[in-house]
């Protein structure tokens, strides 16, 4: 039936049609339906795999439902926990529910819109490399982050961050990090701070009047352990590590409970989408500093809690092994991962004025991505040369 | 004595329809082609016309830049059609066979009385010459060059590839006579890679004259490209030759009889296949005398085997190298929600996105659907995967498409040909024409050098 209908309103797309300017669209939602019916090519392999990147990257969005859904209910919790309201599970769920619809809405219709229209301007297919970073946006922002500001993020990251760099595939940093990052820098007031990262506080907050009549229970309560941490210590921020393993505390949408994360990790990995060098060697980093600064007494945290606090966790398992903009090279993976998870911590003992350092460790290791590439790939080079000379 | 190479990257395609060890056509020839095509970088000058009778080992057309190398008639008839492309570009020269199988008596001395230039000259004028291919690159030799050695894979790993084993069992004193003659043209040896696991046992194993090498692994382990890659890799300025076990049969049969004989044992074989088997032909044997063993239906004829051989369809004709055909299935239907199905058990994935991978020896009706819209680079690591070589293949790639000569030569294209890549193309997820990238790089490198 659905083939009939694509059948029906294929000539008026195709060429010479009168909407054949919006070829790519229409093929993008064909081919969403249906595997088309091209063959291979004559002169090139006659058989191929059945894998295709919708396939790979529907998993990377698999993977990452548990923290969302997790994250949905933890919003319902810490708004119910901070404004004292004694909620039920479902009106937790219901009100996570309805905080971060309107965020996936403009993430998708704003970086999907911009996605389409430049591959109607190319002329080419519709590439689904959005689907993850739209997925990702909402799970690390903010979740009060107001909806105009969302979208000028959105749409910085995918022309600035991927287009002009000739779309997915091509992109050097990370599309979603690239959007955060966006935020944090142009509008800090909304992006920092101890209140915003539990729905409808900071709101609450500055307009000086308690919410619907109730009192905010304990304002404070609304910081993320994390920055509690880094000034003070893990236990004055009234949390255990069996809670930020859980992820009942405030923070990110998706980047709170670690359980949901290693869900996520063990899809990626058992799956082979993502490489798992990447997310070993980056927990490895991150323990090794997070070591050297207990020993160097900088700290009193414990390493392995730098790994369940902040969005390492998420950062290390969905964004630094995005495949585009992480290292190429296995060898170069290794390098790669262990870097971003040293720089991380390295971030946090050092500057508590942002105790988040997985946005910028992952950007700048982005940066240097090609660079670890290219030593790398310079070896084999040199391997070659000199296997040529001793000969 | 002989070392053991086991490789462990490389994937055996389970893909249906594999030959029985059973010849059940013997084909006599009617209409043959040769097709300067197959060679390449060839610019042929034809040397008969249409209407002309010729034997089998006759001269139809030579190489412009050596016109001592000639491609020689398999059969003995008339020269029916001089095919032509685009600008005039000679495509086939096809000869009906007359029944006669008259050939051209050659006198042949004995290999060991023979030096290189003598040797290089009896291979030349025999029409032989071709048999032998050159690395960098994968053209005909040029025989003016010192060849640092000889490589023949004597294991063949190919998807429903013919089994030599069985093909070649009857021919082991022609191989015997062709390793001798190639021992002629080389002070580097000539060597010979066998399956490790199969090497006691083996018809190949007893040959003299060679150096034996054992390699393990699955495909693309019987490449000669990937052997030579792990015995004595191909550095800048160096050239190697390798010959295909079956046309060194052939070369020994011309040197124990003198005529030229290209009669071979094909597998016909894949998934559009009736009663896959073996078959015994001609080189240029048309696909027509091959028809029974194709299904009826939109079927894809191919001349060699599935990821890199050439789609000739049912009127075309065996390339001058292939020793099998293989048959698919058109793949030109809709999948409704393909990509999405968790299972999709009908299809096979090497990667563990599909369940696939659990399901052990399953074998697949494989057909020709791309399943799926090209799409840039984007998974980095599923390429070395399939390449047992010590080379980063997404940089060679993308050298390639650049165009970069130097950093081509750097990551390695003198050690490649497309069919080396070919599995890389196989499971690319982004579907990117890979061994065309590297054709066109090689032929890029080809008109620079």
């Amino acid at each position: 039936m659905a083939k009939n209908f694509f059948d029906k309103i294929r000539p008026t797309f195709s060429e010479g049609g009168k909407l054949s300017w919006l070829h790519s669209s229409f093929d993008a939602f064909e081919t969403f339906f249906f595997v088309p019916d091209r063959v291979t090519r004559r002169g090139g392999t006659h058989v191929k795999d059945c894998v295709d990147l919708k396939r790979l990257l529907i998993i990377v969005v698999m993977a990452m439902v548990p923290a969302l859904l997790f994250g949905i209910w933890n919003l319902g919790y810490q708004h119910s926990q901070v404004f004292g309201l004694g909620w039920g599970f479902w009106q937790m769920v219901w009100y996570g529910f309805v905080k971060i619809i309107p965020l996936y809405l403009i993430s998708y219709i704003v970086g999907l819109g911009i996605e389409f229209a430049s591959a109607q301007m190319k002329g080419h297919e519709v590439s689904e490399g959005y689907l993850v970073s739209g997925f990702i946006i909402p799970l690390i922002v903010p979740v009060d982050v107001p909806w105009w500001m969302l979208a000028i993020a959105v749409a910085f990251a995918v022309i600035i961050g991927k287009e002009v760099f000739g779309g997915t595939g091509m992109n050097i940093w990370n599309p979603a990090l690239l959007a955060r990052a966006f935020l944090f820098f142009s509008y800090p007031s909304k992006m920092s701070g101890d209140s915003i990262w539990v729905g409808g506080l900071s709101k609450a907050l500055a307009g000086g009047t308690p919410w619907k009549g109730g009192e905010v229970v304990d304002a404070v309560s609304g910081a993320t352990p994390l920055s509690h941490a880094s000034l003070d210590g893990l236990s004055a921020a009234g949390t255990s590590a069996w809670n930020l393993f859980l992820g009942d505390v405030p923070g990110a949408v998706g980047e709170t409970s670690v359980i949901a994360i290693l869900i996520g990790a063990l899809i990626l990995v058992c799956t082979g989408v993502a490489s798992w060098k990447i997310m070993c060697s980056s927990v490895l980093g991150a323990l090794f500093v997070g070591w050297l600064g207990t020993a160097g007494g900088v700290t009193d945290i414990p390493c392995w809690e730098q790994l369940l606090m902040g969005g390492f966790a998420f950062g290390t398992v969905f964004m630094a092994t995005d495949p585009v903009t992480s290292a190429q090279t296995e060898c170069g993976k290794w390098i790669y991962g262990f870097l971003i998870g040293a720089l991380c911590i390295t971030v946090r003992l050092f500057n508590p004025g942002y105790p988040e350092g997985m946005m910028l460790a992952i950007l700048l290791m982005n940066t240097f991505a090609p660079l670890i590439d290219h030593y790398v790939v310079n070896a084999n080079v040199k391997r070659r040369l000199k296997r040529a000379k001793t000969v | 004595m002989s070392d053991q190479i086991r490789l462990k990257k490389g994937l055996n395609l389970p893909i249906a329809g594999e030959a029985l060890c059973e010849v059940t056509a013997r084909v006599a020839p009617d209409l043959v082609a040769v097709k300067p095509t197959d060679f390449r970088g060839l610019v042929p000058r034809l040397l008969v016309k249409e209407g002309d009778s010729v034997k089998a080992g006759t001269p139809l057309f030579a190489d412009k830049k050596c016109t001592a190398m000639v491609f020689c008639s398999p059969v003995s008839g008339t020269v029916d059609a001089v095919v032509r492309g685009d600008k005039r570009k000679l495509l086939e020269v096809r000869i009906k066979a007359d029944g006669k199988n008259e050939a051209v008596q050659f006198d042949v001395p004995k290999a060991s009385s023979l030096d290189k230039k003598g040797m290089t000259e009896l291979l030349l004028q025999s029409g032989l010459w071709p048999c032998l291919k050159q690395r960098p690159f994968g053209t005909i030799a040029d025989p003016e060059a010192e060849p640092k050695a000889i490589f023949i894979s004597g294991m063949n790993t190919k998807p429903l590839g013919a089994k030599y084993e069985f093909t070649l069992k009857d021919d082991i004193a022609a191989i015997q006579a062709g390793i001798d003659a190639l021992g002629r043209l080389t002070k580097g040896g000539v060597h010979l890679s066998l399956c490790a696991k199969s090497f006691s046992g083996s018809v190949f194993s007893k040959l003299s004259g060679v150096v034996m090498h054992q390699f393990e692994g699955p495909h693309p382990a019987g490449n000669v490209g990937v052997q030579i890659n792990h015995i004595s890799p191909i550095n800048k300025g160096e050239v190697v030759w390798t010959v295909d076990l079956p046309l060194v049969a052939v070369i020994g049969r011309f040197m124990l009889k003198g005529v030229y004989d290209t009669r071979r044992t094909i597998a016909v074989a894949g998934p559009a296949a009736v009663k896959p088997a073996y078959a015994e032909v001609t080189a240029g044997v048309s696909m027509k005398q091959l028809a029974g063993f194709f299904a009826e239906g939109n079927v894809r004829v191919v001349s060699g085997d599935v990821l890199s051989g050439e789609a000739v369809g049912r009127e075309g004709f065996l390339s001058f190298y292939d020793d099998q055909v293989s048959v698919l299935k058109e793949g030109d239907y809709f999948e409704m929600f393909g990509w999405m199905n968790p299972l999709r058990s009908k299809k096979f994935s090497v990667s563990h996105a599909y369940p696939a991978f659990l399901c052990g020896k399953k074998k697949y009706a494989m057909d020709t659907n791309e399943n799926g819209g090209e799409r840039p680079f984007l998974m980095n690591d599923v390429y070395d995967k399939v390449l047992p070589m010590d080379i980063y293949p997404l940089y060679l790639f993308k050298a390639c498409l650049t165009g970069d000569l130097d950093k081509m030569e750097q990551l390695g294209i003198y050690e490649v040909i497309e069919e080396d890549v070919a599995l890389c193309e196989y499971v690319c997820p982004s579907k990117i024409e890979i061994q065309n990238i590297v054709r066109q790089g090689i032929e890029l490198m080809m008109k620079e050098m």
